[in-house]
């Protein structure tokens, strides 16, 4: 099964599958695939290269209000596969047997068929590869070149048919001085442009320069703090875990708690939204409802709104908006402040510059006190002007801290990021995000 | 094996290039299941079924590898042609340049007692029901929830030099959880933080009591809602296995893959503070402390005959009386740095090539009844199950929290606390190990993740309880 054929492939074989429904059983198909080429860096030579070429399709095969759920690999032989989906639909029909009603059932009964592409064209990897190893020009890169395409699909027994493609490359990359002495960056896209590598691969070997300084090691304590967008995005990572579900929400675990019980609020400044429109994921979920072009969970510094998926929309009594099982955003989006970007050294004036964050952590969920690391590009400003990298440091504070009482703005851009994340299939999801200026950022090891 | 996978088996050979310098077909077939009770409630089951094949092809200095779904003979002939490809556009420019791996033959399967099919669904749906009944059994529980979770993983590993290696995996993970609130105030309880899952059959629920554990677990998780919060100092700490487990893991563990020490993983999961010169004669760690890296355990999560490239596994002492004595590095890794390793070269499935993980990694037992560590503190605080998780990249600087502290006064456990943390430094904590105990809990970790692209793999631990001296414990926000 080739990639053009993937769609069609999913058409037939739920055609196939809806003609061998009994009674008024429904089913609902998610198809993902990819075809993917992925190429690992060390000291700018090739650690392991390779391609992933996967097809899977999970089936939720309905009676009244049981169902039961399962998916399995496409092997592209359509035999096969059609021996699989009659297998798998067997096994749930057994299990479904034993099952009792689901109360929290709920699924897209219109015909809300729709269609996204994002085209790109990744370039030949052998080319990705001369390019980065020239580029690297003798310095020590370590990274990962991701490129291919993704499709994600929903077809349902009752004629529904949602498609999403995306061709794409991301290449992730740290440039290394010494040690843990080491600058980050990367670029992603839908078109391959050798010369705009070449500028950040340029950007990244000058930054080495400064990494070469005898660091700083800085005691703990409170310092005035800059987080570039790469930085504030694993503090939303952390507020997105939980922070924007209605399950979570309903059942107190939300680190975001005390905004609901205490009235406790976020800097004025900080909006937050789900920006699907915005960004490069599907529109449609698992269970065929497709998502609004965007929701608005945090306006002004106050908490606005949920990510509401169908489950918790039937257990809660509220309408979905199109959010997976687990409630996480896949393209949110904070909207830029008034700081001017190019001016972030003097505003900040003395201070942590903090490139990355890293393995972050709730020390204090129902207070949002969260711990991390710092990580690549960090330095230590003086005056306005970047003086040494640091020590990695540890912090623990509260978002309410950060993005509110602490926070001094944020810049008058904000920088696309799509994820690298590539566990077990490469990530759709993306992030939009300025960078903050924090009056007191608190550390502790 | 069945007429079919004999077929299967001839067509995979038929597909490796008898040409190159080394080549290999590693099929894998992973079935799964999933059933959960919350709040009353079924949740739908689900199923899985993955399955595909990964060639890898050695040739003319160069490597590559082509993992598909389609087993079609034209998927298989277009994945070997694709790693074909690969190797030839990496000849000369990897970071090594011919293949060290045996071409092994061997099987293995995981020892089951009680075949997990012997509970039927209509058992374990009537088994999570009543758990989740126990766990939502106090007022103040606003969210419960019992689950069961199965893998079925079979492997096949075909080299072009007669190479086969054949297991068959059998994995278990049950679970309980309860959630309690009052105002701002929300506690967590579980069963050992999906921990106590390991290899077998429904033998594993009887292993760590999973029957009886529910009304333990609500009632603790209701009792951490009226207690006072961690206090804060430099104290004595006791690890109860089921936090010794993310210790080990986090900073024991990844420290010691030689994968990161040879710098593969900077860009991702991070470095290591650990340096090739340091085996051998690095004091990690108090005369007390002893690791094992043993994929020999029976049960235990990832027991093993053989990794992902074939090598045969066995138990073998990474820290012994506290000093380092060698990596986890599988084949690759030994060969490019040119020190002895293990048989870790693991892949988290058949689209994924193997990279050094951990397997069972485990604390040896001590001397010391758990009384006795008790007993040695005079202020302190006994913490179980991990519920928070934070290490820099080289994996040194640490803070851990766990769902439940107990605070010691001059030897004996007095009332339970909230929130508790601690932070430190992996190369001293481990140097402040002040005691043993006897006991050996045998666990898992079911979500570590690394490698580039990424990949989740399950690991095993096993510990005893383990007292620290002069630990920076803290609680939460008041």
């Amino acid at each position: 099964m080739r990639a053009e054929s993937a769609r069609h492939y999913l058409d037939e074989l739920v055609n196939w599958a809806s003609a061998r429904l009994t009674g008024e059983e429904v089913l609902l198909a998610h198809f993902s695939g990819e075809d993917s080429d992925f190429v690992r860096f060390n000291h700018a030579t090739v650690r392991q290269a390779g391609t992933v070429s996967q097809r899977s399709i999970s089936i939720d095969l309905i009676d009244g209000r049981r169902h039961a759920e399962g998916s399995v690999s496409l092997t592209g032989v359509v035999d096969i596969d059609h021996h699989r989906v009659t297998q798998l639909m067997s096994d749930l029909r057994e299990q479904r047997a034993v099952l009792p009603d689901d109360p929290y059932l709920l699924y897209s009964t219109a015909s809300d068929s729709s269609e996204r592409l994002v085209d790109g064209q990744a370039p030949l990897s052998a080319d990705a590869i001369d390019a980065v190893v020239s580029g690297a020009d003798g310095s020590d890169l370590v990274g990962i070149y991701a490129a291919g395409r993704s499709f994600r699909g929903f077809a349902s027994s009752l004629g529904q048919r949602n498609w999403f493609a995306a061709g794409s490359f991301n290449l992730d990359w740290s440039l290394h001085h010494h040690d843990d002495k080491a600058t980050k960056n990367a670029y992603a896209g839908l078109a391959w442009d050798p010369d705009a590598l070449a500028t950040k691969l340029a950007w990244s070997r000058r930054e080495l320069d400064v990494l070469g300084r005898a660091p700083r090691n800085l005691p703990p304590g409170g310092y005035r703090s800059y987080l570039s967008p790469a930085a504030l995005r694993e503090i939303m990572d952390m507020l997105s875990w939980g922070g924007f579900s209605l399950r979570s929400h309903r059942t107190k675990q939300t680190p975001l708690l005390r905004m609901v019980t205490e009235g406790a609020r976020l800097h004025p400044s900080v909006s937050i939204s789900e920006d699907i429109a915005g960004g490069v994921a599907p529109d449609f979920q698992a269970a065929g409802f497709t998502r609004p072009d965007s929701v608005s969970l945090i306006d002004g510094g106050q908490f606005a709104g949920h990510l509401v998926s169908p489950r918790s929309a039937q257990e809660y009594g509220v309408e979905t908006n199109g959010a997976d099982d687990h409630e996480f955003p896949t393209a949110i989006a904070m909207a830029p402040g008034l700081l001017p970007t190019d001016d972030v050294l003097r505003e900040l004036g003395t201070g942590l510059y903090i490139g990355n964050l890293w393995y972050l952590n709730f020390s204090d969920r129902s207070a949002c006190r969260t711990t991390g690391m710092t990580r690549f590009g960090t330095f230590w400003v003086e005056d306005g002007e970047i003086v040494a990298p640091i020590e990695v440091l540890r912090f623990d504070d509260t978002a309410f801290h950060l993005l509110g009482d602490r926070l001094v703005g944020l810049t008058d851009t904000a920088e696309t990021i799509l994820d690298p994340s590539t566990y077990e299939q490469r990530s759709t999801e993306s992030l939009r995000l300025p960078g903050a200026l924090v009056e007191e950022m608190t550390f502790t090891l | 094996m069945t007429d079919s996978e004999t077929r299967f088996e001839e067509r995979l050979l038929a597909a490796l290039p008898a040409d190159a310098d080394y080549a290999s077909a590693r099929h894998v077939v992973e079935r799964g299941s999933r059933l959960e009770v919350r709040n009353g409630v079924v949740e739908p089951s689900s199923t899985a079924h993955d399955e595909g094949v990964m060639f890898s092809v050695w040739t003319g200095a160069g490597a590559g590898y082509a993992a598909t779904s389609d087993l079609s003979d034209e998927g298989l002939a277009r994945a070997v042609e694709q790693a074909r490809g690969w190797a030839a556009t990496t000849a000369g420019r990897t970071v090594i340049d011919s293949p060290p791996f045996l071409h092994t033959v061997g099987e293995y399967a995981s020892p089951v007692t009680d075949s997990f099919d012997s509970l039927s669904l209509a058992d374990q749906v009537a088994l999570l029901v009543e758990a989740d009944a126990v766990l939502g059994g106090h007022a103040r529980i606003v969210d419960r929830s019992a689950s069961l979770v199965r893998h079925d993983i079979g492997s096949l590993l075909l080299t072009n030099g007669g190479g086969r290696v054949a297991q068959e995996i059998r994995q278990v993970f049950p679970d309980l959880r309860a959630t309690a609130n009052e105002g701002s105030n929300t506690q967590n309880r579980t069963y050992g933080a999906g921990t106590l899952a390991g290899q077998g059959g429904a033998e594993v629920l009887a292993r760590h009591g999973f029957r009886d554990a529910a009304e333990r677990i609500a009632a603790e998780a209701v009792a951490l809602l009226d207690a006072p919060n961690c206090p804060t100092g430099t104290m004595d700490l006791i690890l109860a296995p089921d936090q010794m487990a993310l210790q080990i893991h986090e900073s024991i563990g990844h420290p010691l893959e030689l994968d990161r020490i040879l710098g593969d993983e900077r860009n991702y999961a991070g470095t290591s503070f650990v340096t090739r010169e340091m085996f051998g004669s690095y004091q990690y760690g108090s005369e007390l402390l002893n690791v094992t890296f043993d994929p020999t355990v029976p049960g235990q999560m990832a027991s093993y005959g053989f990794d992902d490239d074939g090598t045969p596994a066995e138990r073998t002492y990474l820290i012994k009386d506290g000093v380092l004595q060698q990596p986890m590095g599988g084949t690759i890794s030994q060969a490019r740095s040119g020190m002895a390793g293990v048989a870790n070269s693991r892949a988290s499935s058949w689209n994924r090539a193997p990279i050094d993980r951990m397997a069972n990694l485990n604390v040896e037992p001590g001397g010391s009844t758990i009384d006795e560590l008790i007993a040695g503190v005079e202020h302190g605080v006994l913490m179980e199950t991990n519920v928070s998780w934070s290490i820099d990249d080289s994996r040194n600087k640490f803070q851990f929290g766990a769902e439940l502290g107990r605070v010691i006064e001059n030897g004996e456990v007095k009332h339970i606390v909230r929130n508790p943390n601690y932070r430190g430094i992996s190369a001293t904590f481990w140097r402040n190990l002040s005691g043993v105990a006897d006991d050996f809990t045998v666990m898992a970790v079911g979500n570590c993740g690394k490698g580039e692209p990424n990949q989740v793999i399950r690991v095993g631990h096993a510990s005893p309880h383990c007292r620290f001296s002069n630990v920076e414990v803290f609680g939460g926000e008041q």
